[in-house]
Parts: structure tokens; C-alpha cells; sequence
């Protein structure tokens, strides 16, 4: 199902965001006004490729409702924030091990059916 | 500051360990033992002001303390929910329009993590359904970030706990009184890297209660009151990094905390430096090393200079949570913030018994930080 979140047939897998009219000031997912001046603010399509400003790793199974498990059970996933050059920083799941995760390190983000899932980029 | 001086009479607090007692319960020995400490009946007060998060409305504490028709107002506020009874009451007496105000704050909350639903906070499901709508992480993914940019050591993070159950273990009414080690701490399994469970506080229970008077009540009963020269709430402002959000603005994160705290310091005519005992929050050890340095009181950074050298302890030179914190005392949302002005008033009394800050500390200072982006604090002197 077509939601906010999720990749859409003319934007693909790009993250789609917003950005206001005036002081440029990006936000996601897309919203009618600006966060930050509470003027319009117009759809735009985010950049597929940032970089790691945070992370974490989550150890335990979080409460079920809401989080659903997936169906081989739970195991630790790492999540963070992916900067990216619209100037909005992106909390997405990451497809990264957790030995494997850096603050900085260059990420692609995509959408899918869900959150934004991030995985190390090539390069 | 403007108006009348607003002074504490009296403070209560009940034991913050896990009993049978329902929050209301707490809530009204907290106020009885407030009033007790003032000297004044509870037909005396001429405006309350309090509320919990999840354990009851306070006016109809009422039924219990006596039907007298005093103007009582419920605060719900988060956790803020303390800071602002405390600030309506303030207001009280600065305007004149009450010469004894009560603050009352008190919860109780099940056992395990807050459990918080999407729809509530106007975020899509997914976050909920995917695990990223998890107060830990938010956390974690804060203090990850301040220690790749300030240099801060996972040992450091396992010291501001030690320090927080060595604290509780000299306090009766903390939860957690059993001494902890670092190494303890650092090896009791990871919960959000690189926070591990003993560095969190739980959710838990208690009652605080404060009585302020205007200047002439408090000459009457005599006692040692304690002035509070400022008391302030804020909410965020565009910039800050907060939990449950699905994105972030880029740049260095303002804080609400740092608002909060300049405001009280500018109110109360007294700065950082000024400042003998502090309490600040500390939901997870790294909280504390970042409020430290965001209400004023360090650079960013210069935490590692100091922590392991002792200088938060009760002996150092700037005593932080010298009642155990959160992390020893739990968080029971509606009460915290006063558990901590509780806790600076009996420093600046000299009554904090095994715990007592040497050198007759005269001013100290208060401050809570919860979500979504909501600081208050407070500044008092002797």
C-alpha cells in the first residue's frame, strides 16, 4: 500500500521529501509546511546517498504492538541517521552490521515498504 | 526577577522504591509531609498546583487532604509535568494572588520500557512496526554522536552510575541503594550501544511536594526557608535533535535545555559558577554528561576532565545528583523534577544527612529534560 513512506512509481526508490519555498529548509517524510518558518512547502525527491551521522544497535526485541518481529524471529538491527545533501538527516533502519557501522561513512537510503533502510554505499 | 520573593517552607517526599502504594496514596503523604515541614495546616493553602502522568488527577487529592475550596489545578505536562505545577505556583506568589501556593507532583508506572503508540506522537506506523520508535535509542543515537564529536569514554558513561548508586546507597528513600562498579556497569549487557542497562534509570514510583510562601508568611514561621529565584519551563526550538523523530535538521542541535537553563540563570541574577549543588537529568548516564555542558556548567568535552576525576561526586567541586538521580531513584514522570528541588533545598538546609554537600552550600540548581523537547529548571539559594 502507497503511503508516505513508501517508494512510489514515479520516484522509485528515492526518498520523497519537502522543501520550503523560502528558506529551503528540508523535511521528511513530504509535509504541506515548513517546520522551521510555517510557510508552503513543496514536494522534493531526496538524494539516494549521504553519510552516517549517528547509529545504534538495538539489543533487545522492542514491545510487540507495535513492533512486529520478522518472521525468523528477531535478531539486533542497527539504526541511525543518514545526512543527506538536501540538508535533512533521515532515521533509517540500517542493513549494516553493527560491527560494520562508522559516523560518517558514505550510506544509500531507500524506500520500500516501510521505514527508509540504509545500506553501506559501493565506493 | 519581578514581584513578590517566593520562598520554600516546606518539602515532602515519599521513598521512590517500588511499594503497594497508589500514587494518590504517595502524593498525600508527600503533601502532608510538606506541610508538616512548613508549619502550615493544609487549610492554609491558597492555591495548588500538580499532577501526574499516569497515576491520577491531583485535585482530587481533595477528598483526602479536606474539602477547605482551594483553587487546585491539574498540570499534565510530560515530563515537565513537576516543573510546571512549580512555575503556576510561583506565579501564584509573585502575583500576589496567594500568599501559600502548593506544588504537587507524583506517579506510578508499571514495570519495564514506556510503551509509546505512533498515532500519538503523528508518526506513520511503520517507526512503531519496523523498532525505531524506541525511547533507548534516541538516547543512544545522541550521545554516540556527542562522543565521536566531543571525545567522551564509554568509561566515563559508567562512571556517572557509579556515582549515581553510590549516591542512592547513602539516600533511604532511592530505589537502587547497591553500590555498582564501572566494570559492573560497562559488562551489564548492552542495551543501545554504547549505553548498557545499568546506565538507564527505570520507570518507578514516588511523590515530591513543595509549599512556597511569599516573604511575610515565611517571616512568621520562622524555620529555614530556601528562595527560589527563578523557575522556568521551555519547549524546543527548530534545530533541536529529539526523540521519535523521523528526521533532523543539520548543524550542531540547539538544545532546549541550554534555553531553559540561561533563562533561569538570567532571572535568578546568578550564573554557572555561582552554583554549590546541582541535579540534573540523567534518564541514562550520557544525559547527564550532556546537560552538564549544555546548561552552562563545562565546555563540551571538558566532561572527561572531569568526571573520572571526581569532580560530580559529593566531594567534588561541582556535586551533580547527590541524591542518586534517576538512575538510582527511577523515573516516576510527574514527580521527578521536584524530587530534584526537594533534593537542593534539604543541600542548602544542611539536611541531606550522609549525603550533605561539605562547605554549606548556598545556591544550587535544578533541571529536568523530557520529550518531546521540554526543559525546566530552577535556581535557589540559601
Amino acid at each position: 500500500m502507497e503511503g508516505p513512506l513508501s517508494a512510489a512509481a514515479e520516484t522509485g526508490s528515492r526518498l520523497r521529501g519537502s522543501r520550503c519555498a523560502d528558506c529551503a529548509v528540508a523535511a521528511y517524510p513530504a509535509r504541506p509546511g515548513c517546520p522551521r518558518c510555517g510557510g508552503p512547502a513543496e514536494p522534493v525527491v531526496l538524494s539516494a546517498t549521504g553519510t552516517l551521522w549517528t547509529w545504534t544497535v538495538q539489543r533487545y526485541a522492542p514491545k510487540s504492538p507495535p513492533y512486529v518481529p520478522p518472521a525468523a524471529g528477531f535478531t539486533p538491527y542497527a539504526v541511525g541517521y543518514v545526512e543527506l545533501p538536501e540538508g535533512v538527516r533521515v532515521l533509517a533502519a540500517l542493513d549494516i552490521g553493527p560491527e560494520d557501522a562508522e559516523i560518517g561513512m558514505p550510506v544509500t537510503v531507500t524506500a520500500g515498504d516501510g521505514v527508509p533502510r540504509a545500506v553501506g554505499a559501493v565506493g | 526577577m519581578s514581584g513578590e520573593d517566593v520562598l520554600v517552607c516546606g518539602a515532602g517526599i515519599t521513598s521512590f522504591a517500588r511499594t503497594r502504594a497508589s500514587g494518590r496514596e504517595l502524593a498525600v503523604q508527600a503533601v502532608c509531609a510538606a506541610l508538616h515541614d512548613a508549619g502550615l495546616p493544609w487549610s492554609r493553602v491558597r492555591a495548588a498546583y500538580g499532577g501526574s502522568d499516569a497515576a491520577g488527577n491531583a485535585d482530587t487529592l481533595v477528598s483526602e487532604l479536606g474539602l477547605t475550596g482551594v483553587p487546585f489545578t491539574n498540570v499534565r505536562n510530560g515530563c515537565a509535568t513537576g516543573g510546571s505545577a512549580l512555575v503556576s505556583a510561583v506565579h501564584a506568589i509573585r502575583s500576589g494572588a496567594a500568599d501559600v501556593a502548593l506544588a504537587v507532583g507524583f506517579d506510578k508506572h508499571p514495570r519495564g520500557a514506556f510503551d509509546p503508540r505512533p498515532a500519538d506522537w503523528g508518526l506513520d506506523e511503520a517507526y512503531g512496526r519496523d523498532g525505531l520508535m524506541v525511547t533507548t535509542q534516541f538516547f543512544a543515537l545522541k550521545i554516540q554522536r556527542y562522543m565521536h564529536d566531543h571525545g567522551i569514554s564509554p568509561r566515563t558513561l559508567a562512571l556517572v552510575a557509579e556515582k549515581a548508586y553510590a549516591n542512592g546507597a547513602l539516600n533511604p528513600l532511592a530505589w537502587r541503594r547497591r553500590p555498582l562498579d564501572a566494570d559492573e556497569i560497562l559488562a551489564s549487557g548492552m542495551v543501545n550501544d554504547p549505553l548498557t542497562r545499568y546506565m538507564f534509570c527505570s520507570p518507578g514510583q514516588g511523590a515530591v511536594a513543595l509549599v512556597l510562601c511569599g516573604r511575610a508568611v515565611a517571616r512568621e514561621l520562622g524555620g529555614t526557608p530556601v528562595t527560589l529565584r527563578a523557575a522556568v519551563v521551555r519547549t524546543r526550538r527548530f534545530g533541536s535533535f529529539e526523540v521519535f523523530s523521523p528526521w533532523a535538521p543539520p548543524g550542531n542541535p540547539l538544545s532546549v535545555s541550554a534555553d531553559a537553563a540561561q533563562q533561569a540563570f538570567e532571572e535568578a541574577g546568578l550564573g554557572p559558577t555561582d552554583i554549590d549543588v546541582c541535579q540534573l537529568q540523567d534518564t541514562e548516564s550520557g544525559a547527564e554528561v550532556m546537560h552538564l555542558a549544555e546548561c552552562g556548567f563545562c565546555a563540551h568535552g571538558e566532561q572527561e576532565s572531569l568526571i573520572p576525576f571526581g569532580a560530580t561526586g559529593i566531594g567534588g567541586s561541582l556535586p551533580v545528583n547527590t541524591d542518586g538521580g534517576c538512575i538510582a531513584n527511577g523515573e516516576p514522570v510527574g514527580a521527578s523534577g521536584l524530587r530534584q528541588v526537594h533534593e537542593v533545598v534539604q543541600q542548602l538546609r544542611g539536611r541531606a544527612g550522609e549525603r550533605q554537600v561539605p562547605g554549606d552550600p548556598a545556591a544550587g540548581f535544578t533541571h529536568v529534560y523530557g520529550a518531546p523537547g521540554v526543559s525546566a529548571c530552577t535556581v535557589l539559594t540559601r
